[in-house]
């Protein structure tokens, strides 16, 4: 079976190249900190489960003060100018689509044949991820038919990754970092505190300001942890279920799956969400980190006031 | 009152973030601050910050799509996205997040949610795309509103992703949704939970999709006019 580990192994392959070529790259002042960087992510994809926790917090340690104290710089790859890309794209024409359509096609045929054809009861594939095991699968295929076709020299898609990672930096493991945040919250109860504070401040026999309190609360606390899944057990069991459901006899479902959503609101509006807030900044090499954050504040803010309304005339 | 103390985790965060420095830096000070405050000793904090990151790892995974990415650029991906746009009658920039917006709901609804992201999707095709529309209709964009177009494509990206998500079955904030409601006894099925995500997902694509029209509308406002001679 194919599981989540084939795909650790890919991702190891694929930073050991890019920790390696850092090493060489002398246009990079900070050389040895990016190979470094890159190196400990692919021992931790390859070797993760080998360490211990206690080995794997002192990986994160290394990382966080390779990154915290300025120790990564960024490689320039040789890579085309723009001039002959536009040349080349002229050349080629549409076709340059198709290696890059081939990755979310597979994911997105592979998926749905995996799903709903007795191709699924194979067990080719570790059930919990198929979608991203069919994404590394798509990446594997798109990277042979570009090789095949547009013959660059060898080293060039590990330069090309490079290029793009480097520009990336720290921030590609935030997200991975705020997750493992998110445990350590757990354990400590930070939850229970908060939701404290909220049943703290509830009024009695109101159910809209109940609603309002509970939606609220939801993308708050979202926006601290950066994501509603921390956010949702916590408002859940403060004022959810017990008020909302058992006091008020609100419609369970509806006051579950759209406070989750109020949640997702919080989501647009915090950096903590640095996997969808902070990293495509990053990745599309905007000025400012917060550029995405306020683009989506006047999507979140009149989204959230629709679920309260939701949630208030859905539910009793 | 002792308990309060395991805020302070927070406002590290909140502090430190608003001081501008190094995320990574400010979320382990945060987690180390919780941990010893919540009664643990620093070799279990630590520890259990390790055990948690080792086992998110499949959140990084996706980087290994940027050698294919980067090896396409290099053969002028992105300016053949610019070209096919400039090629097309009417395409607004608007328009075009619009259909993306649609495209992002509706697969992520039938629980494709990695098919599209920032690195597969909107760096290589959408983010060009998107700029090379605004050109079009709007003319050369200064610094600030492309950094608007490109914040806007990202944006768009995420919206389409939250708010469709939720209507697919057997996407993990459903579980948990579930879960949580099981623990206290009301026995709620995934159905149940996501029809009641589409009010939601209509009003995501109402209010975002309107915003992305009268986007449009902002740009045009300011045409600069094309230098002569400029193809």
């Amino acid at each position: 079976m194919i599981t989540l580990y084939w795909l650790y192994a890919l991702a190891g392959i694929t930073f050991t190249l890019f920790a390696l070529f850092s090493a060489f790259d002398r246009t990079n002042g900070k050389r040895f900190g990016n190979a470094a960087f890159w190196g400990l992510l692919a021992v931790s994809f390859f070797f993760g489960d080998m360490l211990g926790d206690l080995g794997n917090g002192i990986l994160v340690l290394l990382l966080v003060g390779l990154a915290g104290f300025g120790l990564l710089g960024r490689g320039e790859p040789p890579t085309t100018s723009l001039e002959t890309r536009f040349n080349l794209s002229a050349e080629l024409g549409n076709r340059l689509f198709l290696p890059a359509l081939i990755i979310p096609v597979t994911a997105f045929a592979g998926t749905i044949l995996y799903n709903y054809t007795p191709f699924g009861n194979s067990g080719l594939f570790e059930e919990r991820w198929v979608t991203l095991i069919l994404l590394g699968t798509g990446v594997l295929i798109a990277l042979c038919v570009c090789m095949a076709w547009l013959k660059p020299p060898l080293v060039a898609p590990v330069n090309e990754g490079r290029r793009l990672m480097d520009s990336i930096g720290w921030a590609s493991v935030l997200p991975q970092m705020l997750a493992a945040l998110g445990a350590v919250f757990a354990m400590a109860g930070v939850g229970d505190v908060i939701g404290d504070i909220a049943r703290g401040i509830l009024p009695e026999g109101n159910i809209f300001l109940a609603v309002l309190i509970y939606a609220l609360g939801m993308a708050l606390f979202t926006m601290v942890m950066g994501n509603a899944f921390a956010a949702f057990p916590v408002m859940a069991a403060a004022i959810g279920i017990p008020f909302l459901v058992e006091d008020f006899g609100g419609n369970a479902p509806v006051i579950g799956a759209i406070g989750m959503l109020a949640g997702f609101c919080g989501t647009l509006m915090t950096p903590m969400a640095a996997n969808f807030n902070v990293v495509p900044a990053a990745l599309l090499e905007m000025k400012s980190q917060y550029g995405v954050i306020r683009m989506q504040i006047g999507t979140a803010i009149p989204l959230l006031a629709c679920n309260i309304l939701l949630i208030y005339f859905l539910a009793f | 009152m002792s308990d309060y103390l395991v805020l302070t985790g927070i406002l590290v965060v909140v502090v430190g973030f608003a001081l501008r420095m190094n995320p990574l830096l400010v979320v382990t000070a945060s987690a180390i601050t919780t941990g010893v405050l919540g009664g643990l000793d620093f070799v279990e904090v630590i520890s259990a910050f390790g055990r948690a990151f080792n086992e998110n790892r499949y959140i990084s995974v996706v980087w290994i799509v940027l050698p294919v990415i980067g090896l396409l650029e290099r053969y002028g991906l992105q300016q053949r996205a610019r070209l096919v746009i400039e090629d097309l009658k009417g395409a607004t920039m608007g328009k075009l997040l619009l259909l993306y917006l649609i495209f992002r709901q509706v697969t992520a609804a039938l629980g494709l949610t990695s098919v599209a992201g920032p690195a597969q999707t909107v760096r290589p095709l959408v983010a060009p795309m998107a700029e090379a529309a605004a050109e079009k209709t709007h003319g050369e964009l200064s610094e600030d509103e492309r950094e608007r177009v490109l914040g806007m494509s990202a944006a768009t990206d995420n919206v389409g992703l939250f708010f469709g998500e939720d209507i697919f079955v057997a996407i993990a904030s459903i579980l948990l949704i579930q879960g949580i409601f099981a623990t206290y006894g009301y026995e709620l099925t995934p159905l149940q939970l996501s029809v009641w995500a589409i009010p939601t997902a209509i009003c995501a694509f109402f209010i975002h999709g309107s915003r992305l029209l009268l986007f449009d509308r902002s740009l045009r406002k300011t045409p600069a006019p094309k230098a002569e001679g400029e193809q």
